[in-house]
């Protein structure tokens, strides 16, 4: 304990890099995982050829992909632009699937309906399709970001900084005290960024709230599969 | 370029594939150490899955740790475990079966819960005993789901075997971290293609395994894709309407 009291200020800049990487590939991530899972949603060889890709990327250990990618894109191995790009990458992987699952999971009736009273395509998607969604996209995010966090350590042994350093430091000097200190703070983080997209969640989905109903729908079902 | 060349000529260098540090010598180990992690992951994780997943008790639980689990980075467990244990192999098989028997046991219970209740009831209804439904029942119902956790938890080994290397000298990853010490490009992406070339021949390998357990039962009378068509039988037209016969038909 008294390790963390006296190295607070290094807890706190390494909790700052540390959402320098992740926040952005989080948010990254899901903007990307958008058009690519609608593709794979809406037509049937862009879902097989999509869903393989993405299923092979994810199949990649992350510390060969963040030592392999700088040769790929230019970035230097340590720069948290690399870091970031790869997160990104896996954040995609999982969230492709999910998106494509959501917006299966919308009633083809509602649609449509949606279709029937004059609803677009373009319209019929933001206003119909992605909302009814969003229950599904909000299970897959939380676990996109959960993972971000947890893997974001990773990059310490290459030398980024992040919360993994606590890692590499603590265990280079033996302190154990500063490694557990690490791993509480990426799962605080972790449940921190959670806990946001869940309120994020509530607010632009009002109507999930849990109801009294006590209706099971069958997005809760398919965000019950994403999360399990 | 150069990197490239260089990556090819430390893959195809004569010298890196003899002797203790050579490409195969590394290769089994890395292998070897995947294939008894997940041995004994499932053995202890199939067990209980299958328990929740046959008693439906548990389950809260069960999500609950493996989500917590999911948050844990695999590298602070790795060091921490490390300093306890002392530097070597027993850290990382400690670490890494911890790391495994989440995603293991979540295929298995989930494999039993997505078994419709029919067919347990109808298993039950026609005199099997718990066990004979669990065994000729549930289990080979559940298997493709099973395989596919197996398949999540050979991959983060696999991946978290070569970070392994970091605190043991052992696997693929050894040539990452030694390629990353003296600056020498063609070692570290040589390994580092080598540690995605396993990675993807392994997924491959599960992919198809969980195919070929599906039981032929329900291979038969599955529509090859549910997405097809509407989610109700709706006639483009109306049907003709039957004088007499005003029963609401149900959908």
């Amino acid at each position: 304990m008294t390790w963390i009291w006296s190295n607070l200020d290094l807890v706190w800049d390494r909790t700052f890099d540390h959402l320098v990487l992740s926040v952005p590939s989080i948010i990254l991530s899901f903007l990307i995982a958008l058009p690519f899972g609608w593709l794979a949603h809406r037509y049937r060889t862009s879902r097989a050829v999509i869903l393989t890709t993405v299923g092979l990327l994810y199949a990649i250990p992350s510390l060969p992909l963040f030592i392999v990618l700088p040769f790929i894109v230019g970035t230097s191995i340590r720069s948290p632009l690399n870091l970031i790009i790869a997160l990104t990458l896996y954040g995609v992987a999982l969230m492709v699937r999910v998106v494509a699952d959501g917006l299966g999971s919308v009633d083809r009736d509602v649609q449509q309906s949606a279709t029937a009273v004059g609803f677009s395509g373009w319209t019929s998607f933001w206003q119909v399709e992605l909302p009814l969604a969003g229950p599904v996209l909000l299970a897959g995010l939380r676990v996109v970001a959960v993972s971000t966090v947890s893997l974001a350590t990773v990059g310490a042994v290459i030398g980024a900084q992040s919360l993994g350093s606590l890692f590499t430091d603590g265990f280079q000097r033996g302190i154990q005290a500063e490694i557990i200190a690490g791993i509480v703070a990426t799962v605080l983080l972790a449940l921190v960024l959670d806990a946001l997209l869940v309120v994020i969640g509530r607010l632009l989905m009002p109507w999930t709230r849990p109801s009294a109903i006590g209706v099971t729908s069958r997005h809760d079902v398919v965000a019950r599969e994403v999360t399990a | 370029m150069t990197f490239l060349l260089e990556t090819l000529a430390w893959l195809v260098d004569p010298a890196n594939w003899v002797g203790s540090g050579g490409i195969p010598t590394r290769l089994a180990q890395h292998l070897l150490f995947t294939l008894v992690t997940l041995v004994v992951a499932s053995v202890i994780a199939v067990p209980i899955g299958f328990l929740i997943g046959h008693t439906g008790r548990g389950r809260g639980l069960a999500v609950a740790t493996s989500g917590a689990f999911r948050a844990i980075p695999t590298l602070g467990l790795l060091t921490l475990v490390a300093l306890w244990v002392g530097i070597g192999l027993n850290a990382p098989y400690v670490a890494l079966t911890i790391l495994a028997i989440p995603p293991i046991l979540a295929g298995a219970y989930t494999g039993f819960e997505a078994i419709d209740r029919k067919i347990v009831d109808a298993a039950r209804a026609v005199g099997m005993s718990e066990a004979q439904i669990v065994l000729r029942v549930e289990v080979p119902l559940g298997l493709p789901l099973l395989i596919g956790g197996i398949r999540s938890a050979a991959l983060q080994v696999v991946a978290t075997a070569t970070l392994a290397a970091y605190i043991a000298d052992f696997g693929l990853g050894r040539y990452l971290f030694a390629g990353l010490r003296t600056r020498d490009y063609g070692e570290m992406l040589g390994g580092s293609i080598l540690v995605i070339l396993l990675a993807i021949v392994l997924e491959g390998a599960f992919a198809l395994v969980q195919k070929l357990v599906v039981p032929r039962g329900v291979t038969a009378g599955l529509p090859t894709d549910i997405r097809d068509g509407s989610s109700r039988s709706r006639p483009v037209m109306e049907p003709t309407i039957e004088e007499g016969n005003s029963h609401v038909h149900s959908t």
